[in-house]
């Protein structure tokens, strides 16, 4: 009888205990967090599903760049509302975020990326993540990021159409300044289209590891 | 010869290939991709001047449209 009592109130101060050190650890980790800046390419289905889970995270500043509208086609994959159908997507992706965190830092600007005008607008980026939809862009940004940014990692995302197999989606680091994120086979086409889930698992995991070169960046 | 391909061992039969060559040789037949040879980016113009030596670390990323 006596366990029975004794147990279940060391129990309860336990999890107390455990449930502030775990707010703890997420307040110094967002603390840390909050000192860099990561400039995302791209404001689709990677970019603005990755800058949601970077904001959620506590990243201090985004570099948000796109030259695109919310289009209602969008809104199958991408951080965007109904509401929203018509607004250019950063000015659109920027006030969904602020409604995340007002306390973030947002660069967003509308323009089209090209190799010059990438190490103008992401300098001072820690850290960059590719979010184009087409694999001449992508190209295009890691031969500009590895020729004029040296030392800046570069996360990328290739192979995300369609749906299943998503175990076979890995996150694969190159070296310090490139990684690859998606499964690196399966492009979009009219059959095969991107949607959320797949294009969803990719944004993350590239926000992972943005995350886990930045908790090393001490 | 034998190299590093995408973190993996690899024997090639041919000594010192140039990286089209490679490219043939691998069956690799993705229309866009990146290779860095020892870290460094290997811009397509030079696939068929640049040699591949024994030992050498060769990385390759499939670029496939979406995002």
């Amino acid at each position: 009888m006596i366990l029975e009592i004794v147990i279940p109130k060391y129990l309860y101060l336990y999890l107390i205990f455990a449930a502030k050190q775990v707010q703890m650890r997420i307040s110094e980790i967002e603390n840390h967090l909050s000192k860099f800046r990561v400039g995302i390419a791209g404001a689709g289905g990677l970019g603005s599903n990755c800058a949601a889970a970077l904001t959620r995270c506590g990243i201090g500043t985004l570099v948000i760049s796109d030259f695109d509208i919310v289009d209602s086609g969008n809104l199958s994959r991408q951080f965007y509302f109904i509401n929203q159908v018509g607004m250019d997507k950063t000015s659109a992706l920027k006030e969904n975020l602020t409604h995340i965190n007002p306390e973030i830092n947002i660069i967003a600007q509308q323009v089209k990326l090209n190799e010059t005008n990438i190490p103008v607008i992401y300098a001072g980026c820690d850290v960059i993540v590719e979010a184009f939809d087409r694999a001449d862009m992508k190209e295009m940004i890691i031969k500009a990021v590895q020729k004029s940014m040296p030392g800046i990692p570069l996360i990328v995302g290739s192979g995300l159409a369609g749906w299943g197999n998503a175990n076979k989606i890995r996150s694969r680091k190159i070296d310090d300044t490139l990684y690859v994120c998606g499964d690196e086979l399966s492009e979009i086409s009219e059959e095969l289209p991107p949607m959320a889930p797949r294009v969803g698992i990719v944004a993350y995991m590239q926000a992972d590891a943005v995350v886990e070169i930045l908790m090393k960046n001490i | 010869m034998k190299i590093i391909l995408n973190n993996t061992e690899e024997e090639l039969t041919v000594e010192n290939m140039s990286v089209s060559d490679m490219l043939k040789y691998k069956k690799f037949s993705f229309r866009m991709r990146i290779i860095k040879i020892n870290g460094e980016l290997i811009p397509k113009e030079k696939y068929d001047s640049t040699i591949i030596h024994d030992g050498d670390n060769v990385q390759m990323i499939y670029l496939m449209s979406g995002g």
